[in-house]
């Protein structure tokens, strides 16, 4: 009460002034706190590739962010406009479902249709040798999948919950990933089946294929061997 | 003015703040041949943080790992590990690193999962965070079944990750039996029919030789 009455009471200029000082701390912690993502370093020419075994029908966001290394400085500095990152991503069937070319910053999402290991590949499109100096490329990545990457602040906004109802529905969406993963489940177990199924069959046909070309050759082997030398008169 | 101001910078503020995600990551990535892979990581001084990884597929899955405090120290180290678990509590704020490597394998390369979480799961609404009255029933129910709901899902990652290695594994076996029945099919022909060749011609007389001696 009284700091309200304070701010009141000191007017208009100071109170700009306050704005500006909130507007410069919450940029700083906006900055502070995005900088704690984890982070790699990835060669020029460098391709790096992540993998995420997802059941169908589940988003996918990553964001990332890159560092170039400032020789003079000696230090990571935020990389220059021109310097991007080039996204791919393939889905268990090899077949690409987004190549993209975003900025040194970017976000890139993608929703999975069929269950399986999705390849996201990352590499940059640098072509000028002397930009990296001989340096690496700091690369933070973060990548949240199903769940995690529900915005539940946007969430509450746009549906107007309250905290309890908020709670509620990301017990829903958890149990929904629940849900998702054990189909998925089945139906790995079932290819996992059929392989295993597969090489059981091989295994005993060829053993039994395998025996009867022995028996085959041996045979041939005898009859040839004998009429060649009846044909010497050697027998 | 300055309530303007006030009221204007909360709504973004928050909005900032809800935009970042709990700190950690769980990531799998391919590990080629005589490479190495480090992943960095601001820790704040007094957090705990654990660091779970498993070899999934590539070669007698096992990758060395090590991890490093800011100071560069080696706090864990391990060779040849399938899998393992760590967690520290940090004392020296900044960034930990950690590596895992391959480069004892010569031709195979690895697929390696880790799970690095740092700290407590953040509530899903930043002012949830400090709170000054106690849950409710409902809440602290809600709360519970969160808590019991996230160890599902991550034994749903385990026993996915186990049964990918298995069918690595066995694929693997499939593709092995089945090349091997080749090649060796093959390598019975040959055998049997450069055996029978050999023989053949240690009875075979040169005939330049047979002409010398009947003359």
């Amino acid at each position: 009460m009284a700091a309200e009455q304070g701010v009141r009471v000191v007017g208009p200029g100071a109170g700009a002034g306050l704005g500006k000082v909130v507007r410069a701390l919450l940029l700083l912690l906006y900055f502070a706190a995005r900088s704690s993502a984890l982070y790699f370093h990835i060669g020029e020419t460098e391709k790096k590739c992540f993998i995420e075994e997802i059941p169908d029908e589940t988003m996918v966001i990553g964001n990332y962010r890159t560092q170039l290394y400032d020789k003079q400085r000696e230090e990571y500095q935020p990389a220059t406009p021109g310097l991007g990152m080039f996204v791919e991503v393939k889905d268990p069937e090899d077949k690409v479902i987004l190549a993209r070319q975003y900025g040194s910053e970017g976000r890139f999402t993608f929703t999975s249709h069929t269950p399986g290991e999705h390849q996201i590949c990352l590499h940059s499109n640098s072509t000028k040798f002397s930009l990296f100096a001989g340096g690496m490329l700091r690369v933070h990545l973060d990548i949240q999948v199903g769940e995690h990457a529900n915005d539940y602040a946007e969430i509450a906004a746009k549906d107007k919950l309250s905290e309890l109802q908020l709670r509620v529905r990301q017990l829903v969406e958890q149990v929904e990933q629940i849900q998702k993963e054990q189909n998925y489940q089945r139906w790995r177990e079932e290819r996992f089946r059929q392989t295993s199924e597969s090489t059981n069959q091989r295994v005993l046909w060829w053993s039994i294929l395998q025996t009867l070309i022995l028996v085959a050759i041996g045979v041939w082997q005898m009859r040839h061997l004998k009429s060649f030398f009846e044909a010497k008169k050697l027998v | 003015m300055g309530r303007g101001a006030r009221s204007s910078a909360f709504p973004v503020l928050l909005l900032l703040l809800c935009a970042d995600r709990s700190l950690g990551a769980e990531l799998t990535f391919e590990l080629p041949d005589n490479a190495k892979q480090c992943f960095h990581e601001e820790v704040e001084q007094g957090v705990k943080f654990s660091l779970d990884y498993q070899v999934i597929t590539g070669g007698h899955y096992d990758v060395d790992c090590y991890v490093e405090d800011p100071l560069g120290n080696t706090i864990y180290r391990e060779t040849k590990k399938q899998y393992d678990s760590f967690t520290h509590r940090a004392e020296v704020k900044g960034v930990y690193q950690f590596c895992f490597s391959n480069e004892f394998s010569t031709f195979s390369h690895k697929t390696v999962y880790f799970d690095f979480q740092v700290g407590d799961e953040p509530p899903i609404l930043p002012d949830m965070g400090n709170r000054v009255t106690a849950l409710t029933q409902m809440e602290s129910a809600c709360v519970t079944i969160h808590e019991a709901l996230k160890t599902v899902i991550d034994s749903q990652t385990h026993y996915r990750l186990r049964e990918a290695q298995d069918r690595a594994r066995a694929e693997d076996l499939n593709s092995r039996v089945f090349y091997w029945s080749v090649s060796e099919t093959i390598a019975l022909f040959v055998v049997s029919f450069s055996q029978v060749l050999l023989l053949k011609s240690f009875f075979t007389e040169k005939r330049p030789m047979s002409r010398g001696v009947h003359s």
